[in-house]
């Protein structure tokens, strides 16, 4: 193995990491150099994306530290693109400055998403996740004209902190068990025998760490804040990349990794083992992000509150594993990241012409910016899972592989009460929804409003708006022709 | 060709929204025409197999999940896009003088009238439950934007019922998915399910579709709603979307489960005979005359429900007629309250409007409502006369003592038509108690033409069934007669 050849491997995060390193130049020699540093990151993550899909498909250096397979390409691609959707919201937070810097840090965090999603190996899996929290922590941070952020930067920070000293513990047990960390040797070592105390020990302190990552119930406490408080695009980074490369990882862990002790979630004949684990912080999840988001009245809040329900959701592909539940909750994942983008994205136009983000910050939405009141129903609606959008196909693909799953419909208790989660969800996005579009605003917030083309440039406006009527278009096409997404994504996973 | 029904609607949709706000208006009315017209020529051509459920499109959709475009025609369905048409069509005319936001409230019509059509076509249970639920949102818009009395509360209302009833429904067509392996309703409607499933699933279901169809106690969406909504939309809601749930129901629930459906039907039967009876005694109380139009939609949903619960040949095939028939005189009723009357008084009120003489102001409307109430009683000669008498005979052979406890309920339906038609139209005035008997600029307000033309469309369809049911009945008996809950 030549280092040139580890280089060819790994070429999508070199060419990130050298990116990153020139933004920040950019951003260090010149003042007034943000459009300059934007656009050389976007062409970065391009450059990035097509040297993704040049990768050969399989290869496995170092006993799985960098694995190329096809779901692993696929998803550095995806994730690749929601970063680059994250970069025109980056002028939307007109109190950033240093973009440079802020930009790099976002590739950093990038480069950590697809070592994450690259790897098969735990210690390097943790080493994925440090970079990209230790970013996102940043991210959070940034904005330090606002103590809003700040807090945001500190609940994430000291929440997920903890989070990775519990993995990083229950990793070191696994392999204390296992004698490797390897996932595929891990299933090897594992298949015998059956749950001992300090196996179910480590496998959870494991499960935690992502449980924070996907922000599920009970370890959730730090997203309200940090999707509140953080600027947009950090908000809308940690709510879909960072999301979709842990649930990428997550479910690689449990359904390579941990196979042999899947235990059983079926409500007439549970068994030990990490899925009724999982079953009950979807459960718990749904439940209390459900019903805690009717009681918002900040959109970005009850996004995050939103955030904890949808992750429960997608747990339920986990649980009911196998190829065709892993490939649900993939998909689910993947247009619910893009769903929640071009949500925080309206949530910064709305931000950047009001002043706020909150329920009566939208009202009348619908008569300022038609255009953009429509894409946010799109992404409302298509949360709430209704057709002909993505997240309606995406719902239908998930419960019914769960329903599927087992004996006897076993998980039908799961089923039934994400069902129950999806009809309460409906309320709050509706009252999104009718702020938007049959609430007047007031007449200060429209006063203001014609003042934002000058203060944003009309080029950043129209970027931003374009940004968000293509995710809203995309989730309106996956809705309809789920296919190649769907088709893609089960074929790639072996 | 009738799938172009679907297609036309969704693309007239789409147009309204691009063009100015002129067009609007036109747009809506070619694309209902339109619609309207493709139904009808489908219902008179000669040689189209209306006995069984015959495939029209279909295309691979989703090859994963083994999803497909399917579209396919009966003559249960072929009736019911025919009514959707004919409503659709005065709903449009009815709306014809709207001035806020023309293009955005055609465009939710537009979407309510395509999603319609796609449910009585569908023949895939993932599409219909796509086009059932598509329904759901544009009425929330119709209602929480352009409606009046208390209008969010009852968007919101009518909305969450309908989704929770959707629910249900998701929950029951996985369970079909699961067990069945298919999507198909040709192949489910074959599938032997185990009676152990059908005796959970049918109920789920059926109830789900139910809840759309007002069937009591889950009905209250239904008054309210129809009082928020403005008068196209309550048009559409009485006329079309209530027939969803009931042509669902028939459709999904009870072909797919028949055992089920036997287990089930008789405690169907009693919910909906308490539906008839409880609305139109919740009606005559009434004082809001919407109110009144809205709980004898209530009851009229019943007779549908009653005759869908019956699992004979009669009682079935009357319960479409009867969905044909409530459509068109549903829609006439709420096209009277809400445009001809509400407009020009801004009252609905029955003590109020009686003090205006509204019989000399307004003389067609009199003579529309007339007409509609007469159809609504059941007087022979109209089409609830046809609809409803099928249903009894049906229902005679099975639950004779129900149709005893129905007959009552119609007396009860007569007289709060009866008392609604005299407080609205043929009261005395009292002018001696002080009251104005008139807005001053009432008289000038003539019935328009567009009014007059849908609300003819409507009484025409009321009055040709009732002298000439066979027409319909020819089209509806072979197909129920093929369905599998009778075999």
């Amino acid at each position: 193995m030549s280092y040139l050849e580890l280089l060819r491997l790994a070429a999508p995060e070199a060419v990130i990491v050298l990116i990153a390193l020139a933004v920040l130049t950019i951003g260090l020699t010149s003042d007034r150099a943000g459009n300059l540093s934007a656009i050389v990151a976007a062409a970065g993550i391009a450059l990035a994306i097509w040297t993704t899909l040049r990768l050969p498909s399989h290869a496995n250096l170092f006993g799985g530290m960098l694995v190329i397979s096809p779901l692993n390409s696929l998803f550095k691609v995806i994730c690749l693109a929601l970063a680059f959707v994250t970069v025109p919201l980056v002028p939307l937070e007109k109190s950033l400055r240093n973009r440079g810097e802020y930009l790099a840090i976002l590739l950093l965090g990038t480069v950590g998403l697809m070592l994450l999603v690259g790897s098969e190996e735990l210690l390097m899996i943790f080493i994925g996740l440090e970079l990209l929290s230790l970013s996102l922590y940043v991210m959070a941070a940034f904005d330090k004209t606002d103590i809003r952020s700040a807090e945001a930067g500190l609940k994430y920070f000291l929440f997920g902190s903890t989070a990775s000293a519990f993995t990083l513990f229950g990793i070191s047990l696994v392999y204390g068990m296992s004698g490797t960390t390897g996932l595929a040797t891990i299933a090897l070592k594992l298949s015998a025998g059956s749950v001992q105390p300090l196996l179910a020990v480590g496998i959870i302190m494991t499960l935690v760490g992502f449980a924070f990552k996907i922000s599920v119930a009970p370890f959730h406490l730090w997203a309200p804040d940090t999707y509140q408080g953080a600027p947009v695009p950090s908000a809308a980074f940690i709510a879909s990349g960072s999301k979709v490369a842990s649930f990428v990882v997550l479910g690689k862990i449990v359904l390579i990794g941990f196979a042999p002790v899947h235990g059983s979630a079926e409500w007439h004949a549970m068994i030990a083992g990490w899925s009724p684990v999982l079953a009950a912080l979807a459960a718990l999840s749904i439940v209390i992000g459900n019903f805690v988001a009717l009681a918002q009245t900040n959109v970005r809040r009850l996004l995050a509150y939103s955030a904890v329900a949808h992750g429960g959701y997608s747990l339920l592909g986990l649980v009911a594993g196998g190829h065709e539940g892993f490939s649900a909750t993939l998909f689910y994942t993947t247009i619910y990241a893009i769903t929640l983008v071009g949500a925080f994205a309206v949530a910064g136009v709305v931000r950047q012409e009001t002043g706020g983000d909150d329920f009566s910050n939208f009202a009348g939405l619908g008569s300022r910016s038609p255009l953009v009141a429509a894409c946010m129903s799109i992404f409302m609606l298509s949360l709430a899972g209704l057709p002909p959008l993505a997240g309606f196909f995406g719902k239908f693909y998930l419960f019914s592989v769960a329903f599927r799953s087992g004996g006897n419909h076993g998980l039908f208790w799961l089923v039934i009460l994400a069902l129950f989660g999806s009809f309460v969800s409906l309320y709050y996005y509706l009252i999104v929804l009718k702020m938007v579009f049959v609430e007047k605003g007031s007449p200060s917030e429209t006063g203001q409003s014609s003042q934002v083309p000058v203060r944003l440039g009309l080029t950043g406006h129209f970027v931003a708006n374009a940004t968000i009527a293509i995710l809203a278009a995309s989730v309106l096409f996956l809705g309809v022709l789920p296919q190649p997404l769907a088709g893609l994504i089960f074929r790639s996973i072996p | 060709m009738i799938a172009w029904t679907i297609h036309v609607t969704f693309a007239g949709a789409l147009i309204t929204l691009l063009l100015p706000r002129g067009f609007a208006r036109w747009i809506a009315l070619a694309t209902t025409t339109a619609g309207f017209v493709i139904s009808l020529a489908t219902f008179f051509q000669p040689n189209v197999d209306l006995a069984h459920f015959t495939t029209v499109v279909r295309v691979t959709w989703i090859p994963a999940l083994g999803m497909n475009y399917h579209l396919a025609l009966d003559g249960v369905s072929l009736v019911l896009v025919l009514v959707t048409g004919i409503v659709a069509v005065s709903a449009v005319l009815f709306s014809w003088d709207i001035s806020e936001r023309p293009n955005e409230f055609f465009f939710w019509l537009l979407l309510v009238v395509g999603g319609s059509y796609g449910v009585f076509l569908s023949a895939d249970l993932f599409l219909l439950f796509l086009f059932y639920e598509l329904v759901i949102i544009p009425k929330y818009f119709l209602i929480a934007i352009f409606g009046s009395t208390n209008k969010e509360y009852g968007a919101m209302k009518l909305t969450l019922y309908s989704f929770f009833g959707g629910a249900l429904v998701f929950l029951g067509i996985i369970a079909a998915y699961a067990v069945g392996g298919s999507l198909d309703l040709i192949q489910l409607a074959q599938f032997p399910f185990s009676p152990q499933l059908q005796s959970w699933a049918f109920p789920v279901l059926f109830l789900g579709f139910a809840v759309l169809a007002g069937i009591w106690p889950l009905h209250t969406w239904a008054p309210t709603g129809h009082v928020a909504a403005p008068t196209a939309g309550s048009m559409l809601l009485a006329g079309i979307v209530m027939k969803l749930g009931a042509y669902a129901a028939l459709r999904v629930a009870m072909n797919l489960f028949p055992q089920g459906f036997q287990m089930w039907r008789g405690w169907f039967a009693v919910l909906a005979v308490i539906g008839i009876v409880y609305a139109a005694a919740v009606a005559l109380r009434q004082r809001d005359l919407k109110f009144v139009i809205g709980y004898s939609s209530v009851s009229h949903m019943g007779f549908v429900l009653l005759g869908l619960a019956t699992a004979n040949v009669f009682g079935v095939s009357g319960a479409v007629l009867q969905m044909f028939s409530h459509g068109a005189i549903g829609a006439l009723l709420f096209a009277v309250a809400g445009t001809m009357i509400y407009r020009r008084t801004h009252t609905r009120d029955l003590d109020a409007l009686s003090a205006m003489n509204l019989r000399r102001a307004l003389p067609f409307a009199a003579f529309t409502f007339v007409i509609a109430s007469a159809a609504s009683m059941g007087i022979p000669g109209f089409s609830g006369f046809a609809a409803e008498i099928t249903i009894l005979i049906g229902a005679w052979k099975v639950y004779p003592l129900a149709v005893w406890i129905v007959g009552t309920g119609m007396v009860l339906v007569a007289a709060f038509t009866l008392r609604a038609l005299k407080k609205s139209f043929f009261d005395e005035v009292r002018t001696q108690e002080g009251r104005v008997p008139l807005d001053s600029d009432l008289s000038e307000q003539m019935i328009t033409i567009p009014e007059k033309l849908g609300a003819a469309l409507l009484m025409f369809a009321t009055l040709a069934i009732g002298l000439y049911p066979k027409i319909l009945l020819d089209r509806i008996q072979p197909a129920v007669e093929a369905m599998r809950f009778l075999k």
